[in-house]
């Protein structure tokens, strides 16, 4: 019963990732027939690209930052959901809809929201006389805010899943540890930050690994938003590779940036087997 | 003054009808060991956990010290608890376990190690704290969790069912290492249980609770010898106290007052009993048998005998109980009411 796992690892994941390999060492083009061995001369001409190395920084930050957000706005929805309360379903339903859509969609609505002419945002601000009219910030025209956006965005569509997974590792620690801790006379913040922190620390760390990988390979929100620009401002490793690899025709470049990002998911994953078996265990 | 009170103390869940606790009325007396007696969803836990704190009430009041505390958070009540599970802190350390109330306490850092020191001495635990909860026994974790109770000196200790994770074995001398404990720190205690043989060997007194009601509050001899009611006299006491309805009134006697008319002196009540099983206990023998005839006929009984030679199964044989050991109760009330002479032929 073996033979599907292995057929679909071979032809899904093995396959395209060794012709990934094969390719960023040769100058493969889309409409090109003929490929020849270029050794590391895709590695080296990317390595000295700017656009490259903005993207690498990109990646990071993106990466990070959006991670910070994304496990704090958690842990408070978290600790907001668990209690009953009147309408606590309807709002558990209404928290997990940026992840139960489609990311394109939400991405599209956002993409409207911080739109240049017809941002909401940008109207509301100038409504209570934040901004003076037409004085709004281009929220995807310029860098920094550009980047921003794309974090926080990015971050918005992730806060539900890492908030379910926080969820369920609050209910699985005993009601007794709280309350001896309110006994002990410890109040709201000594029995978050000194007892339940710690406790839920090996799933949080599962929904830290599983953000980060969903967003170190993740290229929608960014080409929705803002396709890398301005001026590759926005660009990040897997957004770059598919517009040098598919929208540039360079395959091989393609390739050979997507596997800047294997090392660091390799270790990753090693991560995460970790923590699981120890959940295991423990 | 009390050092824990309620007045009239009522909790009702939302959606059930009954109360969970009904106008509990109950004091403590100065470093006594209080006993809550009861079967499980009597509300023994929901009482406990009222005063502690963790419930509110729905109505009445909790006093502790002389002071209404019913709007109070458990951390300004002076009480430590004792959870069924232990509730230790899976991740910190015996020590800092143990050290957790002076932390969340605000007591100066250079004492802690002091305090820390003289509880896990007082419980025989100095040489496990640098050890997780994890990798202690159940006996160990009781003993941690008592620590951490007694390292701030409370008021009052609540223990909820301390014992019960225990394997019978280790329950015996856990019981009489927590009567000892609570004989050297003289801390008034509630403990909360649903085991007779725990509130008999350690309550001053005990309070027996079913479906929210208190029952009685008294001595463990009270509550065995004297109980207010017929839940009393049947939940204490294995086999329980036998009850037979005559007339108007219920009549009860304990099964070790149930004996061969030859071994009864005095004034005694006499039936015959057909013999239908017998069970060697060690130290005791349980026999049961219907009665035969008179206006006890075809009741089941128990009598527990330190030896029951020259009884054999099937057999029929004369079995009495003095008289003043009869207890008497009310037929519609099931109270308690004074004795009276009542025959059964």
């Amino acid at each position: 019963m073996l033979a599907p796992a292995v057929l679909y690892i071979l032809l899904l994941v093995a396959g395209p990732f060794l012709l990934a390999i094969f390719y960023a060492f040769s100058d493969a083009r889309i409409g090109n027939t003929r490929l020849h061995f270029v050794g590391l001369e895709n590695f080296r001409s990317i390595l000295q690209s700017p656009s490259f190395r903005i993207a690498v920084r990109n990646s990071f930050i993106f990466t990070i930052g959006s991670q910070i957000v994304v496990i704090v706005a958690s842990s408070i929805l978290a600790i907001a959901l668990e209690k009953p309360f009147r309408g606590r379903g309807v709002l558990r339903f209404l928290m997990l809809l940026p992840w139960v859509a489609p990311i394109a969609l939400g991405a599209i609505g956002w993409k409207w929201l911080l739109d240049s002419i017809y941002s909401v945002i940008s109207w509301v601000l100038v409504a209570l006389h934040v901004y003076k009219p037409f004085g709004a910030p281009m929220w995807l025209g310029e860098p920094h805010l550009a980047i921003t956006s794309v974090l926080l965005v990015h971050s918005w569509r992730l806060i539900p899943f890492s908030t379910v997974i926080l969820l369920a590792g609050r209910t699985a620690i005993p009601k007794d540890i709280p309350e001896a801790a309110a006994v002990d006379g410890a109040g709201f913040w000594r029995t978050e930050f000194l007892i339940l922190l710690p406790m839920m620390m090996p799933i949080i760390s599962v929904a830290v690994l599983f953000g980060i990988i969903f967003t170190f390979t993740d290229m929608t929100v960014v080409y929705i938003l803002t396709a890398g620009g301005p001026f590759d401002s926005t660009q990040v490793l897997p957004s770059l590779a598919f517009t040098l690899g598919i929208q540039g025709s360079d395959l091989a470049a393609g390739a050979a940036i997507s596997l800047f990002l294997v090392p660091l998911l390799v270790i990753i994953a090693y991560l995460m087997l970790r923590v699981a078996h120890r959940a295991e265990v423990t | 003054m009390a050092v824990v009170e309620t007045r009239d103390l009522t909790k009702v869940f939302k959606g059930e009808g009954l109360g969970a606790v009904n106008n509990v009325n109950l004091e403590t007396r100065e470093g006594e060991f209080l006993v809550f007696l009861g079967p499980s969803g009597s509300g023994k836990t929901t009482l406990l956990r009222m005063i502690a704190g963790l419930e509110a009430p729905t109505s009445g009041d909790i006093l502790i010290g002389g002071r209404v505390v019913n709007d109070l958070s458990p951390r300004e009540r002076r009480i430590a608890m004792v959870f069924q599970s232990y509730a230790l802190y899976p991740h910190l350390s015996v020590y800092k376990n143990i050290a957790f109330p002076l932390k969340a306490q605000k007591v100066k850092k250079e004492l802690h190690k002091e305090k820390v020191e003289w509880a896990a001495a007082l419980l025989g635990i100095g040489a496990l704290l640098e050890r997780k909860p994890r990798e202690l026994s159940g006996g160990e974790r009781q003993r941690v969790a008592l620590a951490r109770a007694i390292v701030r000196e409370p008021a009052v200790f609540l223990l909820d069912e301390p014992l019960s994770n225990l394997d019978a074995k280790l329950r015996a001398s856990a019981r009489e290492e927590l009567e000892r404990f609570h004989r050297r720190v003289g801390t008034t205690t509630i403990y909360v249980t649903h085991d007779q043989v725990e509130a008999m060997a350690m309550g001053d007194r005990v309070l027996v609770l079913n479906k929210g009601v208190v029952h009685q509050l008294g001595t463990p001899a009270e509550v065995y010898d004297n109980p207010a009611d017929t839940f009393v006299a049947t939940f204490l006491g294995s086999p329980p106290m036998n009850l037979a309805g005559v007339a108007e009134l219920i009549v009860g006697f304990r099964p070790e007052h149930l004996r061969p008319t030859a071994s009864v002196t005095g004034e005694a009540l006499s039936f015959r009993l057909r013999v239908e099983n017998i069970e060697y206990l060690g130290a005791e023998w349980i026999v049961s048998g219907t009665v035969v005839g008179g206006r006890l006929g075809g009741k089941k009984v128990f009598s527990r005998l330190t030896s029951a030679q020259g009884l054999a199964l099937e057999g029929t044989y004369d079995f009495a109980v003095p008289q003043r050991e009869l207890k008497f109760f009310d037929h519609s009330t099931e109270k308690r009411v004074a004795p009276r002479a009542v025959s059964l032929q």
